[in-house]
Order: C-alpha cells, then sequence, then structure tokens
C-alpha cells in the first residue's frame, strides 16, 4: 500500500501503516544526528525546551552536504538511525511520532515504537541526490556550530519513503528478507 | 640513475581533482556491476530499489550533487616511485588538496579531530594517508572516500590457525549478517586475511580499491572470493536490507604470510557507493 501523509502526524493517521508499505510524506521535517540528539538530551535534563515542538514530529536523521549557491540543500540521504538509539525512546515518549532513517533499531526503539504508536520509516541509504530531490526548503534552526549536523527544519514535498518499523510490531528488516528466502523455497519445491 | 622531482603543488591539484571526481561519480566497475545485480535481481521490491540506487546516480551526475551525501573520510593512497624526490611536504600536500576539493566541491566536512572531544576540523582534513614505495619514477594516487554506515560495520579477529577457511568463512558470513541494513546493501567486502592485527585491517582496507571485475590473481583465493559472494548472497538482506538477492557485489581478498601461530582476518564493508578515483602523476 502506498499512503500519502502530511505532518504533523496523529497516532490516527499512522495506525494503517504496516512494514513494507510505502509513504509520500509531505511537511515539515527536522533534521537531527548525533551531536544534535546529544544536546536534545541535555536540554531534556535541563528541564528545557527542545528547538522544536516534539508531539507530532518527523525527524530525519541526516547531516546533508553543504549547498550549492542556488541550491536548496547539497544531497540529503540518511544516516544510520541505531547510533540514535540510546536517546529515541524518551523522545517518543514525549510524542515523536516518525523517525526516518536507515539501519536496524533497538528492541528499547522498537518496543517505544509500538508503545507510543509511532513509525520508523526508511529513506534510500546511499542516494543521497535523489532524496534531495523532494526537499522544497532548509533552514537550520539550533546549534548552526554542528556544521553538518546541526537542526534543520526541512519542508518536503512527496518525500518517498517504506516503513520498516510500524506500530504493531511490524519490522522490514525481518519480515522482507524472510519473504525473499521463502519465495526461494517455494521455488525449489514447485 | 636520475632523481625525477615533484612540487608538493602537483600533489595538493590532483588529490583535489580526484576527491571532486570520486564523489560525484562512481567508477565504471561498479556502475557495471549494481547494473548486472538489476538485471539479475529476482524479487521485485528489490528490483525496484536497485533502480531508485540508479536514478540517485543519474541525479548526482546532471545536478552535480555528491553520490552520497556522506562524502567520507578522504582515504588516500600514493604508490610513490623509490627515484621521485618530492619539493615540499608531501602530507600536508595531500590535506592541502582535500581541503581545496571538499570546500570547491561543496562536499560534507564530517571529521573530528579529536576521537573523544569531537570537534569537526571543518575542512574534512586530515586526509587517511597511506603511502607505498615502488620501484622507479612514477607517482599514482587514489582517492577513496569512505562513509562510515558501512565503516562502523567493519570487524576484525585474531583466529586460531586450528579455525582454518572455514573459521574465516563463518567471520565474514556473521559479519555481513551483523551488519544486516547498516552499510547499504548491496555491499562491497574487502577482506583481509594473514599479517599482523594492523596489516591486516590495512589490506581489507586496500582490497575496496581493486576493481571489482577483477579476481585475486591466487585462484585459491579467487575461489574463496566467489563463494563467499554466493554464500552472502543466498543471506537474502537484499538491497537496503529489504530483502532480495543482491546483498553484495563483490568480495575482494588480499592474503599475507602470517606467524605460526596467528590467523587475523579482517572485514572492512563498503556501501554501493564505493568510490575511488586514480590517477598518474
Amino acid at each position: 500500500m502506498q499512503y500519502r501523509l502530511t505532518t504533523p502526524l496523529s497516532k490516527e493517521a499512522l495506525a494503517p501503516l504496516r512494514a513494507g508499505d510505502t509513504v509520500l510524506l509531505s511537511g515539515v521535517v527536522y533534521t537531527a544526528r548525533d551531536a544534535a540528539h546529544a544536546r536534545m538530551e541535555e536540554l531534556l535534563e535541563a528541564g528545557q525546551p527542545l528547538p522544536f515542538a516534539i508531539r507530532g514530529a518527523a525527524v530525519y536523521y541526516v547531516g546533508p552536504t553543504p549547498e550549492r549557491p542556488g541550491c536548496v540543500i547539497g544531497a540529503a540521504g540518511p544516516t544510520t538511525a541505531g547510533r540514535m538509539d540510546r536517546y529515541t525512546p524518551r523522545l517518543l515518549d514525549l510524542g515523536l511520532a516518525c523517525m526516518i532513517g536507515k539501519g536496524k533499531r533497538s528492541e528499547e526503539v522498537k518496543a517505544a515504537v509500538v508503545r507510543n504508536g509511532a513509525v520508523y520509516l526508511a529513506a534510500l541509504g546511499g542516494a543521497g541526490a535523489l532524496m534531495a530531490a523532494s526537499i522544497r526548503s532548509c533552514e537550520v534552526i539550533a546549534w548552526p556550530d554542528l556544521g553538518c549536523e546541526a537542526v534543520r527544519r526541512l519542508t518536503v514535498k512527496d518525500m518517498p519513503l517504506t516503513v520498516l518499523l510500524d506500530a504493531h510490531g511490524g519490522d522490514l528488516y525481518e519480515s522482507g528478507p524472510r519473504a525473499y528466502i521463502e519465495s526461494l523455497g517455494q521455488g525449489e519445491g514447485t | 640513475m636520475s632523481i625525477r622531482e615533484l612540487q608538493a603543488e602537483q600533489i595538493s591539484e590532483m588529490v583535489r581533482r580526484l576527491c571532486l571526481r570520486a564523489n560525484l561519480e562512481l567508477p565504471q566497475d561498479v556502475k557495471a556491476a549494481m547494473q548486472a545485480a538489476e538485471s539479475a535481481e529476482p524479487w521485485p521490491l528489490a528490483r525496484e530499489t536497485l533502480g531508485l540506487l540508479r536514478k540517485n546516480q543519474e541525479v548526482a551526475a546532471q545536478s552535480e550533487l555528491p553520490i552520497c551525501q556522506d562524502t567520507g573520510m578522504a582515504c588516500v593512497f600514493i604508490e610513490l616511485g623509490q627515484d621521485v624526490h618530492i619539493n615540499g611536504d608531501l602530507r600536508a600536500a595531500v590535506d592541502e588538496g582535500v581541503r581545496r576539493g571538499y570546500q570547491e566541491g561543496y562536499l560534507r566536512k564530517s571529521i573530528t579531530g579529536d576521537p573523544l572531544r569531537r570537534k569537526n576540523t571543518e575542512d574534512n582534513t586530515p586526509a587517511f594517508l597511506t603511502v607505498s614505495l615502488a620501484p622507479g619514477s612514477g607517482c599514482r594516487i587514489t582517492v577513496a572516500p569512505k562513509g562510515a554506515g558501512s565503516e562502523n560495520m567493519s570487524r576484525l579477529a585474531m583466529l586460531k590457525p586450528a579455525d582454518g577457511v572455514q573459521g574465516v568463512r563463518d567471520f565474514v558470513l556473521q559479519t555481513v549478517r551483523m551488519a544486516g541494513s547498516n552499510p547499504c546493501p548491496p555491499i562491497v567486502l574487502g577482506v583481509g586475511i594473514g599479517g599482523s592485527f594492523d596489516k591486516c585491517a590495512a589490506m581489507a582496507k586496500h582490497a575496496l580499491l581493486r576493481p571489482l571485475d577483477v579476481p585475486n590473481p591466487d585462484p585459491y583465493y579467487a575461489e574463496l572470493e566467489r563463494d563467499l559472494l554466493r554464500q552472502i548472497n543466498a543471506l537474502g538482506i537484499g538491497p537496503q536490507g529489504f530483502g532480495g538477492a543482491a546483498t553484495c557485489l563483490a568480495v575482494a581478498i588480499e592474503q599475507a604470510p602470517t606467524h605460526v601461530a596467528c590467523l587475523p582476518v579482517a572485514v572492512n564493508i563498503s556501501c554501493h557507493v564505493t568510490r575511488r578515483a586514480s590517477a598518474e602523476l
């Protein structure tokens, strides 16, 4: 199934999604990766607000290349999401609705996705030029000293994504390879 | 015998050009391997994914965007003729080339000057430089930008000699299984076998420079490369880890003499954006 979604994202909008479905996402997406997650945790520890409203938000784990003059953004493919696992359950419990990245997540993150009715979506890893094509604007909103790791507010139009973890415990990284292997077994049996 | 003179500036200029070329266009052998994988892929979602990765290469070429936003550590390999004299500081010249290339090409600056205090050096230096001496008066420079998604899934083990070739196979397959979707499959594997702890890792990285369609010159290791490739592609991980046949494009092994008590094996994983550009000065 393919779904069109627009941020902010409600649990109701995300509930039909299943691992392996595709999504065209539009609206606002915030970028954050290792260093920004570390600083967000410091803010939470200090009882201070995050640089953006987390409830219903989508976060994209990306550190783009610098934009050429006249361009919105440089190449902007996903980074490995697992490095953000230790920070993630807390953000999901605060209302983070959607994570965009690549690579497998911890059991704690999977449980927090289910508990909060959230989703984890795949952008195409190593396809930085293609992923940039759906980004319409880009503005640094926090921690410019972090360079490519600064928090950016992106507006995206029909960003092509694939559901990796759904709110019902589905995991494409388990079900996808399994289905392929099973298809080989069936081939041999016929 | 005459000594050939090279200016440090010539090296900087060549490194600059190679940084740009490597990040904007894949080597022909990698493109060909990706196309072959797409043609052979039986699983529909995997074939579609490989098609999108091909489209990404086209978009990068048209828009002068890097193929991948992780423009990597600038791994620079120089094969330097023994009869060459360099006027200037070689290491500084290479760093200057990286600095220029990454600035001019709007490439990402991904190097932290200290591993624990983590402040970005802002110009992607220092380069990760490997110099090897060769007979003659040539100077061959290769720039191979290496992304962290795949680098982070790489592993090394000091196996026991009794573990033998089966131990090596098991370790390589276990490494690929553990890596799963993280290193952006279809992957390329550089494998070092033998040597010492440090040389083994260096061989695994160096093996990634070999064109994907060139097997190990030793038929024993060429067969091991083919076997490992077949076994890896039976795991079903597939492009992006979504499932499918194309998990790995090629396995390149480098082997070396080792101690009677040692069997080191190192696996350096690279992604479908395995970049390298070379030129002779």
